[in-house]
């Protein structure tokens, strides 16, 4: 705690998007955020105002991908929940950033390196006020995605502060990346899992809220549903764990690229997201933790750029987040991911959300108005407290052969289980065909999904 | 692009909506063995009885897309009464008909591994398209089972064409080497 390295910010200033801009444009990367704020962004700039319609078209513009024509027609990209695309702007940030700037982080005294440094930092900073941490630039932890900050949650705090016979709570709902790591360390270490089960309205039960988190040292919960859209009520369970005495982990893959993320408002401890999913790089997420816990943490991979001192027969670890980042870490990537949050934080996260849910609304009356009782949406009816995620059930068509049908029309949705194994057990199928929304996605990417599923209809008669 | 009409042929769909041989048979002396499919969530499981050096019953269930349950229904009116010598040279035939798109599949590290949300992409990018050595495959032999012939165009959906002769294999497999045993 003492040692805080120097080239971090100081904690809690205010360093909003536009001072990190300022900040970068010395680096070829002045050009970048021109180019960020003439497209889209600035058609769209400032209010945030809740109800306003996003001008998707122009969005749709900024994305290079979404110009692409598949089987000769205009791609419907619906797979934004399993990776979204990416705007020209988080291209060209990456692009500056190797054509003018890079170098190892944390270890030159040269110029760009130090430009690097900052950068990568500043990413950080970025990544920290989009959720509302109360420390950014100690409180954000790079990763590989958010697999990986899960599996460090896992392993370092739960390997530290778990022993046989500890209780975790999760739900029925986990995608496996927040199931698998704990399973995996309730074998090693003989822990009790304990589940929240979904009622028949694709919702969390929580009806066994208060006895499951009774004792339990860590309660787990997404904040949305990847196969239904559900956003269970999280600041609620948070609440209940926390009186339990329970360490809070979200997993807000889904959250996180569609909804206003506040880590207080949310209450939680640890929040697992992925760059990739929204409107970022792969290669790239990220883990918040509460200061005080990741500083309490043991180090999870090891090896360079994690340690303070190293002598043959150990080692100090580095402070809080670098303790963490084993490795030459994904420099490009956080520079990318923090264009990403630029680019949405200019739309307006209330925005994004109205948007999502207006057309989750439309979706819904759309494919009934089309397809009828015929199609069946996996999920919580209407929009309330439900994300721009459907599974659509279509007559007893096989997902897998309505994705490939919907290719044909350049419609591209996911086919599978979606990594939620447990669930679709539950909803007593094996597989789902998943539509999902972005902010470029707009009626007529709906209209189309509605026509393709009817082809598949009558192909399958 | 190729056609969908291609992966989906009359026969398919006929066999997807009416399949043969479907139920379960007495265990034993039948041999049960279940095939999954972790990209789909199919599931095939293969009922097969030998008696002697002939599979003389076969039954399937499971479930799963119609490229899956289309191959074995169609594998199991190909295959039921046959000298065991004989099944396997319909599962050789029909596998070197998949096999050099299995093979371009695999050399892009598809093998079939948990990958539902990564890699389940269904774009038909015909990769692999013809191959070195491979004898010709005798499309008159295979009868109606040529009609999956267009799924080679697909290499996502092999695995699933594949799924059910695998299992078989495995079924006529465990019941030589356990007769050898007695
Ligand atoms: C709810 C949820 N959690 C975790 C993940 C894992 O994300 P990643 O594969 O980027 O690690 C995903 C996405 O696949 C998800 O939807």
């Amino acid at each position: 705690m003492a040692h805080v390295k120097s080239t971090i910010q100081e904690p809690g200033q205010p360093q909003g998007a536009s001072s990190l801009q300022g900040a970068s444009s010395p680096q070829g990367a002045s050009s970048l955020q021109g180019a960020s704020s003439l497209q889209g962004a600035s058609s769209l700039q400032g209010a945030d105002a809740p109800g306003r319609r996003l001008d998707v078209d122009r969005i749709r513009s900024d994305f290079p991908l979404l110009a692409r024509q598949v089987h000769g027609r205009r791609l419907v990209y619906l797979d934004s929940a399993a990776s979204s695309q990416r705007p020209r702007a988080v291209l060209q940030a990456m692009d500056a950033y190797y054509e003018t700037t890079h170098a190892n982080v944390h270890r030159g005294v040269y110029a760009i390196a130090e430009e690097a440094d900052r950068l990568y930092e500043q990413a950080r900073v970025t990544v920290g006020h989009f959720i509302g941490a109360p420390h950014p630039a100690r409180e954000v932890v790079f990763t590989k995605n958010a697999t990986e900050a899960v599996n460090l949650v896992a392993f370092s705090w739960g390997r530290a502060n778990l022993k046989p016979g500890d209780a975790i709570v999760l739900t029925e709902m986990e995608h496996h990346s927040n199931l698998v790591p704990w399973l995996v360390l309730a074998a090693d270490l003989g822990l009790e899992l304990r589940y929240l089960r979904m009622d028949d309205s694709y919702r969390l039960d929580l009806s066994s809220l208060d006895r499951l988190v009774e004792g339990a040292k860590l309660v787990t919960c997404t904040v949305m549903s990847n196969v239904l859209g559900t956003i269970p009520p999280f600041a609620s369970i948070a609440e209940a764990a926390h009186s339990a005495g329970a360490v809070v982990l979200a997993d807000g893959a889904q959250s996180v690229p569609h909804h206003v993320t506040d880590v207080g408002s949310l209450g939680c401890d640890f929040l697992a997201f992925s760059s990739h999913k929204m409107l970022g790089p792969t290669g790239i997420g990220v883990l918040w933790g509460r200061e005080d816990l990741l500083d309490a943490m043991p180090p999870f991979m090891t090896g360079g750029g994690m340690i303070r001192d190293v002598k043959l027969d150990g080692f100090v670890p580095d402070e809080t987040p670098g303790k963490f980042e084993a490795g030459t870490p994904p420099i490009a990537e956080a520079i990318g991911l923090a264009e990403a949050i630029r680019y949405l934080t200019d739309i307006g996260m209330t925005s994004v959300e109205h948007h999502e849910s207006h057309l989750t609304a439309y979706a819904e009356e759309a494919l009934a108005g089309t397809l009828g009782a015929d199609l069946r949406i996996l999920g919580p009816a209407g929009t309330v407290a439900r994300g721009g995620v459907l599974s659509l059930a279509y007559r007893d068509i096989h997902p897998h052969d309505l994705a490939q049908v919907l290719d044909e029309s350049g419609v591209c949705i996911r086919a599978g289980h979606h990594c939620a194994k447990p669930l679709m057990r539950r909803l007593g199928v094996s597989a789902t065909a998943r539509a999902s929304l972005y902010v470029y996605n707009d009626e007529s990417d709906v209209d189309a999904l509605a026509e393709a599923l009817g082809k598949a209809g009558s192909l399958f008669g | 692009m190729p056609a969908l009409e291609d992966l989906y042929r009359e026969i398919i769909l006929d066999h997807y909506r009416s399949p043969r041989n479907r139920g379960e048979l007495a265990v034993p002396p039948a041999r049960r063995v279940e095939g999954f499919n972790p990209l789909c969530g199919d599931e095939v499981v293969v009922y097969a009885e030998v008696d002697g050096d002939k599979l003389a019953d076969i039954r399937i269930s499971g479930q799963g897309c119609s490229i899956s349950q289309s191959s074995a229904s169609l594998m199991s009116t190909a295959v039921k009464g046959l000298p065991l010598g004989e099944v396997r040279e319909v599962i050789r035939t029909f596998k070197s008909m998949m096999s050099l798109h299995e093979a371009a599949i695999d050399e892009h590290g598809d093998h079939g591994g948990e990958d539902g949300e990564h890699a389940s992409g269904t774009s038909g990018d015909s990769s692999g398209e013809g191959g070195p050595g491979e004898e010709p495959v005798d499309l008159e032999k295979l009868g109606e089972l040529a009609a999956l012939q267009g799924v080679v165009k697909f290499p996502v959906r092999i695995k699933c064409a594949t799924l059910a002769w695998n299992t078989l294999v495995q079924a006529i497999d465990e019941a030589e080497s356990s007769s050898g045993e007695e």
